[in-house]
């Protein structure tokens, strides 16, 4: 009786697990295939991947969108990480009302936020027109760099940066930690970068990856407000070149795996070999 | 002197546990410690006063325990001590310059606290050393430094282990070693050893004895375990409520408390009925007995306290009392005794004793004819 109850469940954790990896393996699987075969001659060839080297748009694009990743995870972790500690440390009583404010990107839809960045990058450079201002919002919108999506996307990855480090925060015991640094004749800049930025290295990495994600993966608002950056330009190729645009996909998949498996390791090896040179 | 005092004192002229630590004791050990002082000291929590007008003065080299009950105040002094918390009102001062508006990471204090401090993402020698790096001293010295602190504490093979590694005991150690490689001026306990286990507990307890002792460094002692306090310090600080009600050394504490609530919270206290007499005596189970401190109006219903030491038992047919209960406690043997009016008494008595004064046997008990403490019996 018991064996077969046993058996009953294995049989159905198996099928559960074949299901789900099929859901998610099929799909790839198939874009893969799809990428690798020349429909024309019948024939499988890597010309697509070849290509995408080649592809016109490919490298702006991409640069666009790499540079913009940097600036969006630099931003974020320069105004998050000084405000989690304050939070944490000196005013806990604020924590829900700041945790209440990041969540704010997630509750009003991205189509609301664009349309009034669209109205106000419309009107304003008009209405301040020969004012600082307006010099600025004209330059927030150059196409090689444009920082208004920067901006933007800031925002957008408020959520995922909050609860990157949170979990990190809740996890140690960085009061203790930090007041043991001030004890010792550590100043505040000293502590957030040899004390709190290594004990954090996996919620850093972690919310990191998100943000790097959410730029290089994020359409409609890039898109509404005109600019081409990677996913912008993989959209519009796929127009044109279905197989080369699927071939691109693949390939930025497998990058973000690799992505994610780098943080994976970093993060649980913990850098400590890195500080074996520190003292 | 402690059997720790006196290992400590043998210890001071030789070298340490190991050939280098002797040197780091002697480098430090000509250094006198600072002398310490807290004057009016008062900080406000909303509605709480966690101290209330703290006054403590602490000779050079001193080790000093703040003892009392959770919320009393003693790690709030510690804190204001170290310059994490700024105080309402008060002064600190040490070798007479006034601290109390001086940063914390400019106090040169060592602090070792009561949960795990290392820091997780540095080895033992790094934590060890991260002092010395605030103080600019060049990588190489800082590293022998800490390598000899290492020493000092008794752990020089774990300098390159990461604080997962180690055992509660061991980081606390290594906490120690990392306080003490600043040559601080004062170093603060902040109840480094209520994580540990109580074997770990008291050889650490030693520990920490014998290198204050040799390194001649002020130290002040938070602590809520009254045996670790009067085992350890020079002088033991009994607070309440924020203020200091009496800081004396161990025996003094015990044998003659300033106050009631001193007697009752360092070792255990009874607490008979009687009535104050003229003269300042006290009359209890038909007994009259000196008062010492205080004495209220003759006639004032008391309580009169008195240790368990204090009372003389003796088994007696007619006895007024039975023994419950007996609990052996190595050279002393506790015996609880229930009067026939119901109210307990705990009597310690030498061991060989105990066995004439075993569970059910009518006893009858007086107390020694010594001075005792009085407090007036609040009206039921």
């Amino acid at each position: 009786m018991n064996g077969q109850h046993g058996l009953r469940t294995r049989l159905t954790r198996i099928g559960v697990l074949l299901f789900a990896g099929a859901y998610f393996a099929l799909p790839i699987v198939s874009s893969f295939l799809f990428s690798i075969k020349d429909n024309q001659a019948n024939v499988w060839t890597a010309k697509y991947y070849t290509g995408i080297v080649g592809a016109e748009g490919f490298w702006p694009s991409l640069r666009t969108s790499l540079m913009m990743a940097v600036l969006v995870i630099g931003i974020s972790l320069a105004l998050m990480l000084p405000t989690m500690l304050v939070v944490h440390l000196r005013h806990p009583k604020v924590r829900q009302l700041v945790e209440l404010v990041t969540l704010l990107p997630l509750v009003i839809p991205p189509i609301v936020l664009v349309v009034g960045v669209r109205t106000v990058l419309g009107w304003g450079p008009d209405y301040f027109a020969g004012t600082p201002t307006a010099a600025f919002l004209s330059g927030i919108q150059d196409t090689n760099l444009p920082w208004v999506l920067v901006l933007t996307y800031v925002v957008l990855a408020m959520p995922f940066t909050y609860r990157s480090l949170d979990a990190g925060l809740r996890a140690i015991d960085l009061h203790t930690q930090v007041e043991a640094a001030r004890n010792l004749g550590a100043g505040w800049g000293t502590v957030l970068t040899r004390i709190a930025a290594p004990g954090l290295r996996g919620a850093l990495l972690n919310a990191s990856f998100l943000a790097f994600a959410l730029v290089i993966g994020e359409y409609t608002i890039a898109s509404i407000l005109l600019f081409t950056p990677f996913p912008v330009w993989l959209v519009a190729l796929g127009l044109d070149h279905a197989q080369l645009s699927v071939s691109v996909s693949v390939l930025s998949l497998f990058l973000t795996w690799l992505a994610l498996l780098s943080i994976s390791v970093i993060g649980s090896r913990g850098g400590r070999s890195a500080t074996l040179r520190s003292v | 002197m402690s059997s720790v005092q006196n290992a400590a004192a043998d210890a001071r002229p030789a070298a340490g546990p190991a050939g280098r630590a002797g040197g780091v004791a002697t480098g430090t050990a000509d250094r006198s410690g600072a002398a310490v002082s807290l004057r009016g000291l008062t900080r406000i929590f909303g509605d709480v006063r966690a101290l209330d007008g703290f006054d403590l003065d602490i000779t050079p080299g001193e080790l000093v325990a703040l003892l009392g009950p959770s919320g009393c105040g003693k790690t709030t002094a510690l804190r204001v001590l170290a310059g994490f918390e700024r105080p309402d009102a008060g002064t600190v001062t040490v070798d007479g310059v006034d601290i109390s508006r001086v940063p914390v990471d400019r106090r040169d204090m060592g602090m070792v606290f009561q949960s795990y401090s290392l820091f997780p993402t540095m080895n033992a020698l790094d934590n060890v050393a991260f002092g010395l790096r605030m103080r600019h001293q060049p990588a190489r010295q800082r590293r022998a430094r800490a390598q000899e602190l290492l020493d000092l504490v008794g752990l020089p093979e774990l300098a390159r282990r990461y604080p997962h590694q180690m055992s509660g005991g061991q980081q606390q150690r290594v906490a120690l070693a990392r306080a003490l490689a600043i040559e601080p001026r004062v170093l603060l306990l902040d109840e480094p050893l209520s994580a540990l286990d109580a074997k770990v507990r008291e050889q650490l307890r030693d520990e920490i004895r014998r290198l204050q002792l040799s390194l001649g460094i002020t130290t002040v002692f938070v602590t809520h375990d009254q045996e670790e306090a009067l085992s350890l310090a020079d002088r033991v600080g009994v607070m309440r409520s924020g203020i200091l009600e009496q800081c004396a050394p161990p025996a003094e504490l015990y044998g003659r408390p300033a106050t009631p609530f001193v007697a009752s919270f360092v070792g255990t206290m009874n607490r008979l009925p009687g009535v104050v007499e003229a003269g300042g005596r006290v009359t209890v189970d038909g007994r009259v007995l000196p008062v010492d401190g205080v004495v209220p109006a003759a006639g004032t219903v008391v309580d009169v306290l008195i240790r368990p030491e204090a009372l003389e038992i003796e088994a007696a047919a007619d006895g007024a009392s039975v023994v419950v209960v007996t609990t052996f406690r190595g050279g002393s043997t506790r015996l609880t005794v229930r009067s026939d009016a119901g109210a307990e008494l705990a009597v310690d008595v030498p061991t060989h004793r105990a066995t004439e004064l075993a569970a059910g046997v009518r006893v009858r008990v007086v107390p020694s004819p010594r001075p005792v403490l009085v407090e007036t019996r609040a009206p039921s």
